[in-house]
């Protein structure tokens, strides 16, 4: 198992270096030119070549890359363009809003989702079955930064009971706590409804196998039969869908981040593209790659916990 | 023909699938004909009248412009519309090519067509798309080339699982023996029994292109003024979401209608191709 965790470790450097490799490249065919961006439409053009040269954008693009490389590789993503902040320092100061606001998605897709799911699947075709499939369907169709968009019409606007805007003060656990709970929502809720259907469909395909049969003609009590036997072999295939799920999470925790104006990568990201701060934008793209490596990893891992029938080689 | 029969049949069956159908045609009836149903002009403008609330005259209210709600959401149907078809059609038709000859060809070509589609399903469809957009610029074409490119490596991970165990099947070696070109096994033997799968997912990808879609515009990098889009419109309404709440309510709720309906036909056509539910 150790060698398999190495070698996936290894796996991710050539998978990571495509990714910046292909995000420098777009970045520096960018149509606008990032001193014009930062100097704005009307700076002279010596005050245009100066800056050019500062930001060593007059240097040729391979010796551009073949430092930004090399940075990399000791941790340093550059220089943000816009604010001369390490990118590294402004991506490590984002990072733990980014992450709890993943985490707290994932709790809210599992604790809604898998209980949703039994009951649906134990409740094939009865009313509650088609209120819950009705509800999935409804989840997975409404992109999360509308049902944001809504949570906060209602919750924040109308009911006045969660902050509209911002991630809480630092260090206060309860003002982060309660700027968290509506973003957290509107991103689990949709993931929710795609755990919800895969429980269902995976318990109903276990509750067929013959291994069930047997239990039950044992004379298992039926919830000991679905506790016991059909819910842990069911839920190898919902871990691989929470898995994938954390990977979208965090590309459509961009959108959450600016419908609730909250700090993170994603807002981050967007502010940089917005102003062309390519070592901003690379340096973001670059954690959310490694971030999601990272994800995949674990949740190939955790099918050994679900199912010690696994083996890594 | 006995297995189309009932694939169809099992479509048919399913009230989702119909209710999914007819939401499509709507919609696409809407697309059309938007000229003729828009009740007022999308772009025209009237300051008198801006941030109204949802009245007769204006159904669904008035942006900051003045410009009615209703007219802008029948014409945004045609920009998702769009970007959904147009994405999948080319990264489905360059995908699924890709993933059959890195099936069928195998070796060296096979490894870097599918390392390179992995790394790019690295990413977030949403983020590989932003890369591109902002490499390449926002406008509606660019949306639709950011799409393909973020939906292409799905396409070939779909096409080259199957073509790998086809190409060992007994029909296709019996072709390759009888000197059947590549091109030829590959479009007449491997292509139509993979189509299925790949006509699902294509259907749901469309409803993943519509959000992209929407997403992408609604952080301003998508379809710019003054093209109606959907996306556009919950950006416009977020920034005014004080003054005007309505703003960003009927827009979402017709991207939610448009993605849900390809994902209802997309599960009934998957319920349809599923052997074990044909009857």
């Amino acid at each position: 198992m150790f060698k398999y965790i190495i070698r996936r470790i290894l796996w991710m450097i050539p998978t990571l270096w495509f990714i910046v490799s292909i995000v420098f490249f777009a970045m520096h065919l960018l149509p606008g030119d990032p001193a014009i961006a930062i100097l704005g439409e009307y700076a002279t053009a010596e005050a245009l070549a100066h800056l050019r040269e500062e930001l060593g954008l007059n240097r040729p693009l391979l010796l551009q890359y073949a430092s930004f490389l090399g940075g990399l590789v000791q941790g340093d993503l550059g220089i943000s363009l816009t604010n001369n902040k390490s990118v590294t320092q402004l991506i490590l100061r984002m990072l733990p809003y980014s992450i709890e606001l993943a985490l707290s998605a994932i709790f809210v897709s599992i604790v809604i989702g898998i209980p949703i799911g039994i009951v649906s699947a134990l409740k094939r075709n009865k009313f509650i079955d088609y209120a819950g499939r009705t509800l999935a369907l409804l989840g997975f169709s409404t992109p999360s930064f509308y049902l944001g968009i809504l949570l906060l019409l209602l919750f924040s606007l109308k009911l006045d009971l969660f902050p509209m805007i911002g991630g809480g003060k630092e260090g206060d656990l309860i003002s982060r706590l309660h700027h968290l709970v509506l973003p957290a929502l509107s991103l689990g809720l949709v993931n929710a409804s795609m755990v919800m259907r895969m429980t269902r469909s995976a318990l109903l395909e276990t509750m067929g196998e013959d291994y069930i049969q047997t239990a039950r003609s044992k004379g298992l009590k039926e919830m000991r039969v679905i506790a016991k036997h059909a819910l842990r072999n069911a839920l190898i295939p919902v871990i691989a869908v929470i898995g994938v799920y954390v990977g979208v999470t965090m590309g459509t925790a961009v959108l959450t981040e600016i419908v609730f104006n909250r700090p993170g990568i994603g807002k981050l990201l967007v502010g940089a593209v917005y102003n062309r701060d390519y070592p901003t934008i690379q340096g973001t793209l670059v954690v959310f790659a490694a971030f999601i490596a990272i994800v995949n990893l674990l949740t190939d891992l955790s099918y050994g916990v679900a199912d010690p029938r696994i083996r890594y080689e | 023909m006995k297995r189309k029969r009932n694939a169809f049949s099992v479509f048919k069956e399913s009230k989702v699938a119909v209710a999914g159908s007819i939401l499509i045609i709507a919609v696409v009836l809407l697309a059309i004909f938007a000229p003729w149903i828009a009740p007022h002009n999308p772009v025209e403008q009237s300051f008198l009248n801006r941030f109204s609330d949802p009245e007769t005259g204006h159904l669904f209210g008035t942006d900051g412009y003045g410009r009615d709600i209703l007219s802008r959401v029948i014409w945004g149907s045609r920009t998702s519309l769009t970007v959904g078809i147009l994405s999948v059609f080319f990264s489905g038709i360059i995908g699924v090519s890709l993933g059959i000859i890195a099936g069928y060809r195998g070796g060296k070509l096979e490894n870097i067509i599918m390392r390179l589609a992995d790394a790019f399903l690295s990413l977030p469809s949403l983020l590989m798309g932003l890369i591109i957009i902002v490499a390449l610029g926002s406008g509606l074409s660019k949306v639709v080339i950011a799409i393909s490119v973020a939906l292409t490596p799905r396409f070939i991970r779909l096409a080259h699982g199957p073509t790998l165990t086809l190409k060992e099947i007994g029909y296709v070696e019996a072709a390759r023996a009888s000197g059947g070109s590549a091109t030829r096994i590959m479009l007449r033997h491997i292509l139509p029994n993979i189509i299925g799968p790949i006509a699902v997912m294509a259907t749901l990808w469309v409803a993943t292109a519509i959000r992209i879609e929407a997403s992408l515009s609604f952080l301003g990098l998508g379809t710019q003024p003054p093209d109606s889009s959907w996306g556009l419109m919950l950006k416009s309404g977020v920034n005014n979401i004080i003054i005007s709440p309505w703003l960003a309510v009927f827009p979402g709720i017709a991207i939610m209608l448009a993605v849900m309906a390809f994902n209802m036909v997309g599960d009934g056509l998957r319920d349809a191709l599923d052997p074990k539910l044909q009857g």
